[in-house]
């Protein structure tokens, strides 16, 4: 039982581990507070759909969400971040909480408020492994997040590209004079930070079999959670908060209940803020190391 | 008036003292998402007290503010530690918490997530509503006067040197977050009693980023920022109605266009100023 538990809870916590390596991603790159990641997550889930339904196969229908979510955070970059660079951090977030209302009325006007869900895209094998059922969807799903996950921790670490990243986060005006292309960078950045939301939302609506306008706002604030928790402005922090996030939330309604679901994630996130705002994985990961 | 026109006057008196209410802990630079908690804390405790304690309207509007604001201030001490997005998220966590509270407990004096019904043997008008606006803006414009007004914007500009010039910032931004709460729990009381029900989900996270967004829109640096803001918000979806469906959409695009033209808020300190609306007292600065 408490192993199944677990398990579902990491399935739930790639979900926000993703979500939260999206905040992540703009937060320690570029120190700005993109509001509209949960609507991005959606918005990936609803094109994942949409292409499903006009007859492509989910592996070509996923990359081309992918690349919607990554043009539509592009989109948010032009008006909630190049025309702002020199206000407070505030105002950028402000501007894309505007556009966390405009996508979601946007999706509701096109594709409607009711619930949809992803027609079965495999044939689920269920493999018993003593009392724990794990179906083969799952670890499709599961191995899939994963490997974003790693492939992008190895860019950001291992490429040249992900190195300027590095730099940029340093400081952008120090990376711009040594030549780094800190335009190139930015708009690579809010790319990938929309392209992983929208892997995100297609998972998510994959194995919990919901997509609607509305599917955004909780798990974009779990996202959220998941970053804080984790500690800010780092990719490995965030997957291992999302994981933590995920697996408290389907422990607590395991144990206590339903009712104490949002009291544990939230107190939790509290805390954090209050006692630890290096996040949990501030030992292990040394606090100069952004993203 | 017509009551459809009655209701919109009530919400837009609502909105407007919950501007301020947010508007108050943001004078010294604190800027809270979680306001709609303290509303649902003002409007659950003088709820029951009507309704169960039978007590008259206006000390269970007291006794909720007061919750409220005990919880703001026991809320501000922590949140001292905290800054900008770290400060919001944390509002934003509380808020959340206090709307599950309600969810969840003192559902047989609540109702729980099925609603708060059976609100009503009060008397209450509309102006009770725009009384506690006046209240609250006579407040404002004493306090914008007075040697406290000077050092909240001092702290608004810059924590550092007001500590130094001998600004108790503690005390202040405590203070703040207390009277904050305590207007948003006279508000959410006024809500409750005026509406006649009331249910977790009015006070979501949606709420507290919408009474947020009316101060930031309107202008945080003065108190009149947060009225028109405030008014602005609640009157424009009724003049859009013609955009139909499409009102949603448009009302995020207006947000992302003001924040680019005016990042700091329509209404700004200079403009309170008779010289900003002379014109050629402004050319003959260098």
């Amino acid at each position: 039982m408490f192993i199944q538990q677990l398990f579902n809870g990491i399935m739930l916590g790639s979900t926000y581990a993703m979500i939260a390596i999206a905040f992540t991603l703009l937060l320690g790159t570029l120190n700005m507070f993109n509001f509209a990641i949960g609507e991005v997550f959606m918005l990936g889930a609803i094109f994942g759909l949409t292409f499903v339904h006009m007859g492509l196969p989910l592996s070509v229908a996923l990359p081309l969400a992918m690349i919607c979510t990554g043009v539509a955070c592009l989109v948010i970059e032009r008006f909630s971040f190049k025309p702002l660079r020199n206000a407070p951090p505030l105002i950028p977030l402000v501007s894309t909480i505007g556009f966390s209302i405009f996508f979601q009325n946007v999706a509701v006007n096109i594709w409607g408020s009711e619930r949809a869900q992803f027609p079965q895209w495999m044939e689920p094998i269920n493999f018993h492994i003593g009392p724990v059922l794990i179906s083969s969807t799952q670890l499709v799903i599961l191995g899939f997040a994963v490997c974003l996950m790693v492939a992008l921790d190895l860019f950001i670490q291992r490429t040249r590209l992900g190195r300027g990243m590095r730099a940029v986060a340093e400081s952008l005006e120090t990376a711009t004079i040594l030549g780094v292309d800190s335009r190139l960078i930015i708009l690579m950045t809010f790319f990938g930070s929309g392209a992983i939301a929208g892997a995100g939302g297609i998972l998510f609506g994959l194995s919990f079999s919901i997509v609607s306008p509305f599917m955004g706002m909780d798990p974009g604030i779990k996202g959220i959670a998941s970053m804080i928790v984790g500690g800010m402005g780092n990719v490995r922090g965030a997957i291992v908060g999302g994981m933590f996030i995920g697996i408290i939330e389907v422990l607590s309604v395991a144990y206590i209940g339903s009712s104490a679901r949002d009291f544990a994630v939230y107190g939790l996130v509290f805390l954090a803020l209050l006692l630890r705002p290096q996040g949990i994985l501030g030992v292990i990961q040394p606090e100069k190391e952004r993203i | 008036m017509s009551s459809y026109q009655l209701d919109l006057f009530s919400s837009l008196g609502i909105n407007i003292l919950l501007a301020l209410s947010v508007y108050c802990p943001m004078a010294t630079g604190q800027l809270s998402i979680g306001n709609a908690g303290f509303m649902a804390i003002g409007a659950y405790v003088s709820a029951m007290l009507t309704v169960h304690v039978h007590l008259p309207l206006f000390p269970s509007l007291i006794i909720g503010g007061i919750a409220a604001a005990i919880i703001g201030v026991l809320f501000g001490f922590p949140a001292l530690r905290l800054k900008g997005i770290f400060l919001a998220m944390a509002t934003l966590c509380f808020g959340e918490i206090v709307r599950n509270f309600f969810m969840n407990f003192l559902q047989p004096l609540t109702g729980g997530a099925y609603g708060f019904r059976g609100i009503g043997d009060v008397p209450i008008s509309i102006s009770w509503i725009w009384g506690w606006v006046a209240l609250s803006l006579v407040f404002f414009f004493f306090l914008s006067r007075s040697r406290l007004g000077l050092a909240l914007m001092a702290t608004h500009d810059d924590e550092t040197v007001s500590e130094l010039i001998g600004i108790n910032i503690v005390f202040l931004k405590v203070a703040a977050f207390g009277v904050g709460a305590f207007i948003a729990g006279v508000a959410g009381g006024l809500y409750a009693h005026y509406y006649l029900y009331i249910e977790p989900e009015f006070f979501n996270v949606w709420e507290s980023i919408f009474i947020a967004l009316y101060v930031i829109m309107g202008g945080m640096l003065t108190y009149w920022g947060p009225v028109l803001g405030a008014s602005i918000f609640t009157l424009l979806p009724e003049f859009l109605r013609f955009l139909q469906d499409w009102r949603g959409a448009f009302f995020g695009v207006v947000i992302i266009g003001l924040m680019i033209a005016r990042p700091s808020g329509l209404v700004t300190r200079e403009m309170l100023r008779i010289d900003f609306w002379i014109p050629y007292r402004k050319r003959r600065k260098p």
